[in-house]
């Protein structure tokens, strides 16, 4: 598997670089479209979609990243900012640039205040083929996915909402791994999707 | 089974505010003006530091319906951006107010005018983050103590003179880099000699860096200045006074976005940097009265 990156114009870029190392693979950080060419897989933090939707705009990494994508040379993995950029509209009118590698449409900020983020157990539906994983999930002023397309794959929910869903080389979560020490989703992304990458 | 407030879910947002520009704003369109020039996060002020600066007086919390209105006027256009403000530094029963106002972030802030000369506010307390100023390692640990989940240099707010912002900057990295090198039974003399509590200075020296997001504030007015505190190890940085006291808000906001982004590149900073109306003006902080001071509040 050829190198990883994580977008990073704003956001917990750098927790996730951690992460993917520690899940074995080489990670970079992606501020060009130029050094989004080096990668095979792409991770898309937290952070704030508006700063992040302007930033890619301005240097041409929004088109560089569905270039990419939809050519099937780019697998992505998105965690609550980056689940609202990846899926394909929002609640209400907004100015993001949205990829829509996901068939589904997501709430921005649909707890309220940050004195409503929270910390849960979810169950994660049978990944690397290991049966169902407990995992503990961090939301931060957390996205609500309030509609799927029927392509996609819900593969764990919280309070009667997806919280981690997939289509085609796109994976998306409202939570955050990376703020724990967990790798196995990290590793999960490398394996199930990153994979699917040809060198 | 769901637990909110926990240390974890409120630095997780401060997490998220890296590589990013937080900025004062005063009115709803200046909140707009912040939200649409990629501010990660906007501070809901009555007046800026270089305002308060000149009026005198106490300087307390803003009216609530400041607040308000910058957190209606963000919601309505569908901005979603984290709104912060600012309490006392010791003033609980302020914070108080503005976590029920469903603040996202609090500020017990040296800008306004200390409300307790011994005692901060028992942040552990509260369900809302906290974000506190220090200029050494001592100070920011202690604030961490006491539960922030942020830690930002003060600098010396309202002044747009950067120069106590790197002063900050400097020392808590150069400690910090010090106590990685130091041994174990070393430890207990540099928490009293630091004034810090002794599980604090143990992290710090086996993880070479604060426990919470270190953020810089203070002065910063250009995107030069905002790039050069990124680059001495700030991880996101406060613009109070230096965009709206500029004389062309907009332009000068999105550059320094552009600028903490691409902080490592001088040719991405050149070009962010060229033409932009006026900076604030500023005061030299080398010149100014030790009692005009914001800094030295708090302890």
């Amino acid at each position: 598997m050829g190198r990883i990156g994580a977008l990073a114009l704003q956001g917990d870029f750098e927790l996730h670089i951690k992460m993917l190392r520690r899940a074995g693979v080489e990670a970079v950080e992606i501020r060009t479209p130029a050094q989004l060419d080096s990668v095979s897989g792409l991770v898309i933090p937290g952070g704030e979609s508006t700063t992040v939707s302007r930033l890619m705009r301005r240097y041409g990494l929004d088109k560089a990243i569905r270039d990419r994508y939809l050519s099937g040379s780019l697998a992505v993995y998105g965690t609550c900012m980056g689940m609202i950029l990846v899926c394909s509209d929002t609640e209400g009118d907004h100015d993001l640039a949205q990829f829509g590698f996901i068939d589904a449409t997501v709430e921005r900020n649909a707890y309220g205040p940050q004195v409503e983020s929270f910390e849960s157990d979810i169950v994660i539906d049978s990944v690397n083929g290991s049966g169902p994983m407990r995992f503990r999930a961090v939301f931060i002023r957390a996205p609500k996915v309030t509609r799927v397309g029927d392509g996609v794959k819900i593969l764990a929910s919280h309070s009667g909402a997806p919280a981690l869903i997939s289509q085609g080389l796109c994976l998306a979560g409202n939570f955050h791994p990376e703020l724990t020490d967990d790798w196995r989703l990290h590793k999960y992304f490398l394996d199930e999707f990153a994979a699917r990458i040809g060198d | 089974m769901e637990e909110k407030g926990t240390m974890r879910v409120k630095i997780g947002l401060a997490e998220m505010l890296k590589g990013g520009v937080i900025m004062d704003v005063t009115t709803p369109e200046q909140a707009l003006i912040a939200a649409e020039a990629g501010a990660a996060a906007v501070m809901a002020l009555e007046r800026v530091p270089a305002d308060i600066r000149r009026d005198g007086g106490v300087a307390r919390m803003a009216d609530p319906n400041v607040i308000d209105g910058i957190i209606k006027a963000l919601k309505e256009k569908k901005y979603e951006v984290p709104v912060m403000a600012k309490a006392r530094i010791g003033h609980f029963v302020e914070a108080q107010i503005l976590e029920a106002m469903g603040v996202d972030f609090v500020d017990e802030s040296e800008v306004l005018t200390p409300a307790d000369e011994h005692f901060h506010i028992d942040k552990h307390k509260f369900k809302v983050p906290f974000v506190c100023g220090a200029r050494n390692l001592g100070e920011a640990l202690r604030r961490i103590g006491e539960g922030a989940a942020m830690i930002r240099t003060k600098g010396e707010a309202g002044s747009g003179d950067v120069v106590e912002a790197v002063r900050h900057m400097r020392a808590v990295t150069g400690d910090i880099r010090r106590l990685t090198q130091l041994p174990d039974e070393e430890l207990m003399t540099e928490a009293k000699n630091l004034g810090a509590p002794y599980d604090l200075v143990k992290y710090v020296k086996e993880n070479g860096k604060l426990p919470v997001p270190n953020f810089a504030a203070g002065g910063i007015a250009t995107p030069a200045d905002a790039a050069l505190m990124m680059m001495l190890g700030a991880e996101a940085v406060f613009v109070g006074s230096g965009i709206f006291k500029s004389e062309d808000p907009a332009s000068r906001a999105k550059a320094i976005v552009d600028a903490v982004t691409h902080y490592r590149d001088p040719k991405v900073l050149a070009e962010v940097s060229r033409g932009l109306k006026g900076a604030m003006r500023g005061l030299d902080v080398s010149k100014m009265d030790e009692k005009d001071l914001l800094q030295t509040r708090g302890w």
